[in-house]
Formats: structure tokens, C-alpha cells, sequence
């Protein structure tokens, strides 16, 4: 009797000790990440095609800067940059993709906003463009100002964004009766716009600017200077996986801070030997800045070599693109941008 | 005993499953939302809603509920099907017997019609009507008048609207009308099964409708005017209609495409049930002395109702169900406005699908009701 009470109690010590060992580790890794590295690519939502943030070539390539935040992860956490499954989502389906663990990163011009943040179950990580709504309109409809609208103007949106919201906010401030008439997908939007449904089109400035080269005759439309929000557009995780949402957060960081210390893609390697310890520690030829995420030393020398910096990323999608070749707020703090992140140390 | 548990055991079995299934869903929907910090609840639907509709019948404004847009919504999706239904009925009802015309020129027109707009997925139809039709249109200052006073243009049809004065008459004329008409139509039954005369019920009506509204424009002080829509200009190149009704062009579309595409399938309904017919019953109907409308209205139509209701019901679900297909071209109905916006903005995904769900189902389950008891009451009545 006794001697099966010692076993007993062995076995239980044991489970507890395994237990103890399990929760450590668990700790330590995500889960997010664990299944990520099992799988052997990165989920990602992205739009369903905007150029400059997420947009698919012929042969299927995705480009962009949100993609190439999902690219920097999957650099970070399977040494690939390649290895991203991307899914191209509506504003609509978006959130509950990423809630109902369809997708693990959602970079898809997505507003960072309070409610967003603290109601749907989802953290924003970072923001990798500032922007702002405005409009476009016909050049021919003579407007040049927001202060020109009128009663009984309609305007083309999406559905399930926070373009819907300001635009009433917009209107109404100003006692302007407007007819909303609002679309599942962008492509539908700058389809009725362009057929003359509406007299303007509003969604955030950089996206007037990428859906304008989409239409039949770009030169017959230009974009009012006005700015009426604020809409800065980020990476997002779910909420409950502290180590992931680190790991995307930084990959962010990583690209941003490189582009600061003139860290390019081309020379990461050489920077290994670098006399400044910060970008020695972005090169992960010091620290030890890999381990707190369960990752290797090298993770964010990886994301500079094949991603490449912020700079870099910018002006291969945006700038050289002509969507927006002038940087505005996006550009460092140090050039007078408003992009600063904390130090990678 | 052994008997009775055989018969109970396999209904107790059937419960227990669906108990099952249902609970492990309830439980696994339950945990997952718990482990990703999402609350599960019905209280977002009395906060502010704060995003404007195109298109609403009641009067609907951001800063009502979201309840309220839930309730506007489904209005819209309500009067889309209820225009649908009404629009395929009648279209089907002409396409079904022109079918059945001996003219080869009709006959032929009627079964192209079936076969073409049976055979393409409806969604393509309404990008069809919305996108390519669309683009046809003139914009509002090249607008041409329709009927003299109505213009359709690219940004919607626009129509005078009514004002009346004293409308509260007007309509007590009209319910008075109806009320005298359904009583002459039980006065002239009686007549006929006691003296065999028939009396003039169908001029007699027509009369009664016309004279009793015409009587309150004269001496009730009715008046009614109308206000017609008129060109404003709001920018160089940007032209609207102002006063008057304005019927979105994607309500416009939307009907329009449902009601063509479901209506072949109402045709083919009718066109059965009236081959459904035997020869036989109109022979004997004329050898008894009626007349060819009369065998139409007493002895065919009765029969052919009794097998054309029940597909032509499934049609009318499936017009209802199709009418979600809205979201596609931004027609606030239940499905962009609830299970699109409200959705985005409050995150309540499992509670608002759930909700449009249950709306569905209960519109489905209203019209096929009301159709089953339209149907119990044309069916023979056995002695």
C-alpha cells in the first residue's frame, strides 16, 4: 500500500515538474510563432490589391510596404522572406480573419483607432504610414477645395472602414446633406466613381492615390489638399500573444531604425564590424536581442539584408511607383518626418 | 414494452446528437472567443451607430442605434424583395402563357427569354444592370425628360413626388371603396346561388373605385400637388436633381435583375400548371355552355393554381434570399449595412451574423406561411 502511495506521489512530482518545465517554455515561445515555424510560412492579410501597400502582379507576386512587413517577419522567424501565404482580404472580412486565426499578421492600411485597439480582440503594433482621408474629384467639376461641396453631393467609399465614419463626421460639421453610397471592395468604388455615379471618391490619401493610376484617365481627376482625419495605418496581431505581437512589432522597428543608422540591404554585412554599437546590435553582431522572442541572434540582420530598410521599402513602392514620391510625415524624425521608434537595445 | 422502447430509443438517440453537436459548437465558440479576449453580448445594439445610409425608408440618422439601422436595413431588403416578388409575378405570369401561345413568333421570343436569363449567374446580371447600364446613362444635366416629368440619369431615377392635403379623406374614400366592393362581391354569390342571375360585379367595382376618390377630390377637400424634380448645379461639371423622389440607381438595378432572372422561373411554373391541365377539362367545361373565360377563370386557373403555388413559393424564397447579393453594388440592405458596417465597426461578428441569420429564416419561414395558407385555401375541398 505504501509502496504504490511513494509511486503515486513520484508520478505527480513528476507531472509537475513536467508541467512547470512546459509553462516555462511556453513562456519563453509563443504559440503563434511555434505554429508558424511548424508550418513553414507566415499567414498574412493583405488587400485585395492596393497598389504601394498590397497589390498581386500577373504572375502572382505580392508588393508593397505591408507586404513587406509581412515579408520582415517571415525573415525574422523562418529566415525566408519568401515564405509568406498571403490573403487577400475586404475591409470587411479582415478583422475576423485575424480573430478567428485564419491569418496571424494583418497589414492591410488598417487605422490604428481606440476602439479597434480595445474592443475587437486585436493589437496594432506599430504604424508604418501616416495618412490622412481626403477626396478626389473630376478636374473638369472645377472644384479645388472641400469648401466647394455642396447640398446633395454623393460620394463613393468602402464599406466597414473608418472612412464611413469620418465622412459623416466630415459632412455633418458642416451641415453639407450628402448621399453616402458605400461598396464591399475598392475596385466597385473606383468603378461607379469613375462611371459618374459620384462627384467624389473619399478613402485615405495614399489610397486616392494608388486607385488613381487604376482608373481609365488618371489625368482627369486630382485629389483636394485637404486632409479632414487622422489615419495612421498599421500592422495588427491578436490580442493574447505577448511574444508574437513583440516579434512583429520589432520586425517593424527593425526596418524603421535600420533606415535611421543607414542600414541598407546592400550593406548589412559589412556593417557587422561597425565601431557603433546600435548598429551592431541591428546587425546582430552584438546583444543578445534575438532570445527574448525565442529567435536566433541573427532575425533582424536577415530582415535588413532581404526586406531591406523603411527607406528602401518606400521608395521601392511608393515613390518610384509615383503614388506619392514625397515622403511627408513618413519620413525620420531626424529629417523632419514624424516616424521615431524606441531604440532596439 | 420492448415495442415502445424501440420506437423511443432512436427519437431519444436523435435528441441527444443535436444536443451534442449543438453544445459542443456552443462551447467551442464559447472557449475560442474567451481565448482570444473577445466579449460575447447584446448591448452595442443600443450605441450610436454614427455611419450614414444612402437610401432608407423611415427617417435614419448616424446617431441612431444601431438597432435602428438593423431595423432600416431590413426595411430595404424588404421592399427589394417585395418589389422583386411582385415584378417576377407579373413578368412570369406573361412569359409562362406566351409560352404557351399558338403565335410561333411569341412562343419562341418567350422560351429565348426563359432560356437566356434562367442560364446566367445572377450576380453577373446585376453587375450587368448596375456597371453596364449604368455607364449608358446620361448624367443629370444631358438627362432627357421620361413621361415629360421623370429623368433617369446615372445618379438615380428621379420622380415628382405627391403633396397632398387632407390625404386622411382621400384615403377613407378609398377604404370605404374597397369595403363596399367586397360587400357587393358576397351580395352578387347570394344572388346567383338563389336566383341564378349574375350580376355586373366586375364594372360595378371598377366604378365604385374610381367614383368615391374622384368624389373626395370635389367636396372633401382634397387637393394634391406635385413637386417636381429640377436641375441643380453643383459644381461646373456636377449636376443633381433637386425635389421630387430620387430611386437610386442601385435599387433600380437591383429589382430589376432579381425580378428578370427569378421571373423565368416563375414562367416555367405557370406554363406547367397550366399543361398540368387535361384536355378534358376545358372540353367538358365548354360542353356544359361556359364561355372561354369563364373556363379559364372556373375551371382551369383553380386547378393550374394548385401546382403552380408551390415552386412558385421557392421562388419567392430564393428572390428573398438572392436579394443579399445587394452588397455588391452598395445597396443598404440588411447584409452591407448589418452584416457589413455595424460587423466592422463593433466586432460583434458571431452576434450579428447570428442575428441576420435569424432575419433570413423568419422572412423565409413569413412568406412561405402566408403562401401555405393561400395554398389551403385553393386546394380541392374534399366532402
Amino acid at each position: 500500500m505504501f509502496k504504490h502511495l511513494k509511486q503515486l506521489t513520484s508520478l505527480f512530482a513528476m507531472i509537475a515538474v513536467l508541467f512547470a518545465f512546459t509553462t516555462e517554455a511556453m513562456a519563453k515561445k509563443s504559440k503563434t510563432l511555434k505554429n508558424t515555424q511548424k508550418k513553414g510560412f507566415v499567414r498574412c492579410g493583405v488587400s485585395q490589391g492596393l497598389p504601394g501597400f498590397s497589390n498581386a502582379d500577373a504572375s502572382g507576386n505580392w508588393t508593397g510596404i505591408d507586404v513587406d512587413v509581412c515579408r520582415a517577419v517571415a525573415a525574422a522567424v523562418l529566415g525566408d522572406a519568401n515564405k509568406v501565404k498571403f490573403t487577400p482580404l475586404s475591409a470587411k472580412e479582415r478583422f475576423t480573419a485575424l480573430t478567428s486565426g485564419e491569418i496571424d499578421v494583418l497589414a492591410r492600411n488598417t487605422t490604428w483607432t481606440l476602439s479597434r485597439d480595445a474592443d475587437i480582440g486585436l493589437t496594432f503594433v506599430g504604424v508604418n504610414f501616416y495618412d490622412g482621408q481626403g477626396f478626389m474629384v473630376r478636374k473638369s467639376s472645377g472644384i479645388t477645395s472641400v469648401d466647394q461641396f455642396k447640398n446633395g453631393i454623393s460620394a463613393c467609399t468602402n464599406i466597414g472602414t473608418t472612412t464611413e465614419l469620418n465622412m459623416r463626421d466630415f459632412f455633418n460639421s458642416r451641415g453639407i446633406s450628402y448621399e453616402p453610397v458605400a461598396f464591399e471592395k475598392a475596385d466597385e468604388v473606383v468603378a461607379a466613381y469613375d462611371a459618374g455615379r459620384c462627384d467624389t471618391y473619399t478613402t485615405d490619401k495614399s489610397g486616392l492615390a494608388a486607385q488613381r493610376t487604376k482608373m481609365k484617365n488618371p489625368d482627369e481627376h486630382i485629389v483636394l489638399p485637404e486632409t479632414i482625419s487622422k489615419e495612421p495605418l498599421g500592422p495588427v496581431v491578436r490580442q493574447g500573444d505577448a511574444v508574437w505581437e513583440d516579434i512583429v512589432r520589432w520586425s517593424l522597428n527593425t526596418m524603421i531604425e535600420a533606415e535611421e543608422y543607414g542600414i541598407t540591404s546592400a550593406n548589412a554585412d559589412s556593417m557587422k564590424t561597425s565601431d557603433n554599437p546600435q548598429i551592431k546590435r541591428l546587425v546582430g553582431a552584438e546583444g543578445e536581442m534575438g532570445a527574448a522572442f525565442g529567435l536566433d541572434n541573427e532575425w533582424n540582420l536577415r530582415i535588413i539584408k532581404q526586406v531591406g530598410n523603411y527607406g528602401e521599402s518606400y521608395k521601392r513602392n511608393i515613390a518610384d511607383t509615383g503614388i506619392l514620391p514625397d515622403r511627408g510625415p513618413n519620413q525620420l524624425w531626424t529629417k523632419g518626418g514624424i516616424l521615431y521608434v524606441p531604440p532596439a537595445r | 414494452m420492448n415495442n415502445k422502447i424501440k420506437r423511443i430509443l432512436p427519437q431519444l438517440l436523435t435528441i441527444l446528437f443535436v444536443v451534442l453537436v449543438f453544445g459542443f459548437f456552443t462551447i467551442n465558440a464559447q472557449v475560442n472567443m474567451d481565448n482570444r479576449g473577445i466579449d460575447f453580448g447584446f448591448g452595442f445594439l443600443s450605441q450610436e451607430a454614427s455611419f450614414d445610409m444612402q437610401f432608407t425608408l423611415l427617417d435614419y440618422d448616424g446617431q441612431d442605434s444601431y438597432l435602428w439601422a438593423y431595423v432600416v436595413a431590413l426595411l430595404n431588403t424588404l421592399l427589394v424583395s417585395f418589389l422583386g416578388i411582385i415584378f417576377c409575378t407579373i413578368l412570369g405570369v406573361i412569359i409562362g402563357v406566351a409560352r404557351l401561345s399558338q403565335n410561333f413568333l411569341i412562343k419562341n421570343s418567350a422560351a429565348w427569354y426563359v432560356e437566356f436569363f434562367r442560364n446566367i449567374p445572377l450576380l453577373l446580371q446585376i453587375f450587368f444592370w448596375y456597371y453596364a447600364a449604368l455607364r449608358a446613362l446620361p448624367l443629370p444635366e444631358n438627362a432627357q425628360p421620361w413621361f415629360g416629368v421623370t429623368y433617369m440619369t446615372i445618379k438615380g431615377y428621379y420622380i415628382p413626388s405627391m403633396i397632398w392635403e387632407n390625404l386622411n379623406v382621400f384615403m377613407s374614400c378609398l377604404i370605404a371603396a374597397i369595403v363596399a366592393i367586397i360587400f357587393i362581391r358576397v351580395y352578387a354569390r347570394k344572388i346567383q346561388e338563389r336566383e341564378g342571375k349574375q350580376l355586373p360585379v366586375l364594372y360595378i367595382s371598377l366604378a365604385l373605385i374610381t367614383i368615391l376618390p374622384l368624389l373626395s377630390f370635389l367636396i372633401g377637400g382634397v387637393t394634391l400637388d406635385f413637386e417636381m424634380p429640377v436641375l441643380k448645379q453643383l459644381a461646373q461639371t456636377s449636376f443633381i436633381f433637386e425635389g421630387g423622389i430620387a430611386l437610386p440607381p442601385e435599387l433600380i438595378a437591383l429589382v430589376l435583375a432579381l425580378s428578370l432572372y427569378t421571373s423565368t422561373f416563375v414562367a416555367e411554373c405557370v406554363r406547367a400548371g397550366i399543361q398540368g391541365i387535361s384536355k378534358g377539362q376545358k372540353e367538358a367545361a365548354a360542353s356544359v355552355g361556359l364561355t372561354p373565360n369563364q373556363i379559364l377563370k372556373l375551371v382551369i386557373m383553380p386547378q393550374a393554381l394548385r401546382i403552380i403555388i408551390p415552386p412558385t413559393t421557392n421562388q419567392y424564397l430564393n428572390l428573398t434570399k438572392n436579394s443579399s447579393l445587394a452588397a455588391a453594388i452598395a445597396y443598404p440592405d440588411l447584409v452591407l449595412v448589418f452584416a457589413g458596417t455595424a460587423l466592422m465597426q463593433t466586432g460583434k461578428a458571431i452576434e450579428i451574423v447570428g442575428i441576420t441569420m435569424l432575419t433570413y429564416l423568419s422572412i423565409s419561414l413569413a412568406i412561405a406561411a402566408l403562401m401555405n395558407w393561400y395554398n389551403k385555401r385553393i386546394e380541392i375541398k374534399e366532402k
